[in-house]
């Protein structure tokens, strides 16, 4: 009877997903290797031996990378203030982390554009001062995905190492500065290492939502430097290219199930370590 | 361990850095400048009355709104018992299905919506707004799944039982004693679950045909060929609708909620 009644209670949610999430992945990752004989890898092969497809995937994976590097450069100081504030700061603190978490990201990216644009924010101070005499190039460029992608992820950081940093005691951090640790150096051996697991889920969020984010590089990449989310869309609406946006969807699932997989085995070596 | 005086201007830097874009578009979006400048010149509603006089956002905003909603619902009447079943009861492969119902996270966005409007519109030949609306609901479907699951973490299943052995029927008794309960866990997993679908670009971007369209999506096209200050200040009514909602989660949920 409860078994029954367990399994009646999933029923709606395991179909609507295997339905309309699990077979139409399988059909279309399926179509990429299927071709006008049979079975075939040449996809692929020509994906990946086309200098213009790898430079893009090389581009989505290096933003990805350095937005992750950025993100974890910024968000452990500031995990680390949010944790050891008094109650009623934290809640503001935290408040303004998530704040812009639940903003759109079109509104997000928006900003930047008015910041970093040939006429923006950026461009008229320096004019203004006569530090340049005309204006930079900074919208459209990697740099501005770069600083668009932080921004949207940066959150996510911050709030994942939180939760982590609040449990540590402060006798740890005491004990090594009474054995003559300096500040910095009890930052480094006992927090850091401490905050190991939620360093990995802030990363493989961070990586994996730049890696794989669609409006920033759209509005603040232009053009000239499109990444793999926004090739797919180019492939599928523009060109009407469906297999070629296939393919495309495809090796973006391939890679981030293998970053995820990659970080989560190199959590488990350092827990191995015991850290 | 006290924080050193570095550590605080750190940290200013950083949230200088996550609000200075944000005061900046507040800023422009009272400007009476034609095309955004800033500083901004003179003070204007205009934007605004631009806004709400305009067709195409309006349409949009009330498209938005009924697809948040609606698939919210449906997320919840799925979500809420799934949640219940997995909490409540203890069965082989319970791994499985928690996996299964958070996979739609580990999928990239854009290409769920891709594969569903390869297969679910291409070959199936679905109807767009059908399809805008399950995918909206596959999304959002794991925030109701773990905010309702961990409100119920804290329930106490004696008291239903109690309930069942005076005779209440499995239903009566989750309507009656097991939902009052979750309450305030329900009400922050809809408020989660309607801003992340109203937010909601990569899936809605290939969902859009004639007739139906988001207002993020006309917000992106609207950004991508004019310049002007309607986008900031349709940026900032909705920051007042994200300050609505963070502030029902705060009343329900706890914003702590995001830090766990």
């Amino acid at each position: 009877m409860k078994k029954k009644w367990f399994y009646t209670l999933l029923v709606p949610g395991l179909t609507i997903i295997i339905l309309f999430l699990f077979i139409p992945l399988i059909y279309t990752i399926g179509s990429t290797f299927i071709g006008d004989s049979g079975f075939t890898f040449s996809r692929y092969t020509t994906f990946f031996t086309d200098g213009y497809y790898v430079k893009i995937f090389s581009r989505t994976l290096k933003i990805a990378l350095i937005t992750a590097l950025i993100s974890m450069i910024l968000g452990i100081p500031v995990a680390y203030y949010i944790s050891r504030s008094k109650k009623s700061i934290r809640g503001v603190l935290i408040a303004c982390t998530v704040f812009p978490l639940l903003t759109n990201s079109v509104v997000r990216s928006f900003a930047w554009m008015t910041i970093l644009g040939k006429n923006g924010v950026i461009n008229n101070l320096l004019m203004n001062v006569h530090v340049i005499g005309s204006p930079l190039k900074l919208l459209y460029t990697e740099f501005a995905i770069i600083i668009g992608t932080v921004y949207l992820f940066l959150p996510l950081m911050v709030v994942s190492l939180v939760g982590v940093m609040e449990n540590i005691e402060n006798d740890l951090l005491e004990a090594a500065e009474s054995l003559g640790a300096n500040r910095l150096t009890a930052f480094f051996k006992v927090v850091v290492p401490l905050s190991v697991p939620g360093l990995i889920v802030g990363s493989v969020l961070v990586f994996t939502g730049a890696f794989t984010a669609y409006t920033t590089p759209q509005l603040l990449g232009g053009n000239t430097n499109i990444v793999l989310s926004t090739l797919v869309y180019q492939r599928a609406m523009t060109l009407g290219d469906w297999t070629g946006a296939s393919v495309v969807a495809t090796v973006m699932i391939i890679t981030t199930l293998t970053v995820i997989g990659v970080i989560n085995k190199l959590a488990g070596k350092l827990n191995e370590r015991g850290i | 361990m006290k924080r050193s005086r570095g550590l605080t201007f750190f940290t200013i830097c950083v949230y200088l850095f996550l609000f200075a874009p944000i005061v900046i578009i507040i800023m422009t979006a009272f400007g009476s400048d034609d095309v955004i400048t800033f500083p901004v010149k003179g003070f204007s509603m205009k934007w605004f009355a631009n806004i709400f006089t305009s067709d195409m956002f309006m349409k949009t905003f009330q498209i938005s709104i009924q697809v948040a909603v609606i698939a919210t619902i449906i997320a919840l009447i799925i979500g809420v018992p799934a949640a219940y079943a997995m909490s409540r009861f203890n069965y082989k492969g319970k791994g499985l299905i928690k996996n299964i119902f958070f996979s739609s996270i580990i999928v990239p966005g854009i290409v769920f919506g891709f594969s569903l409007f390869n297969f679910v519109i291409i070959k199936w030949k679905l109807p767009i707004y059908t399809s805008l609306l399950i995918g909206h609901t596959i999304v959002i479907l794991p925030y109701i799944i773990r905010v309702v699951a961990s409100s119920l973490e804290g329930f106490d299943y004696s008291i239903e039982e109690a309930a069942v052995s005076l005779g209440a029927s499995r239903l009566k008794t989750f309507i009656l004693v097991v939902f009052p309960n979750i309450t305030s866990g329900v009400i922050a997993a809809f408020m989660l679950a309607f801003i992340n679908s109203f937010n909601n670009v990569p899936i809605s971007i290939f969902l859009t045909g004639p007739g139906v369209s988001t207002l993020p999506i006309k917000m992106m096209s609207y950004v991508e060929y004019y310049y002007d200050p309607t986008i900031s200040a349709l940026s900032v009514t909705l920051m007042l609708m994200t300050i609505g909602i963070m502030f029902i989660v705060e009343r329900t949920l706890g914003l702590n909620y995001f830090s766990k």
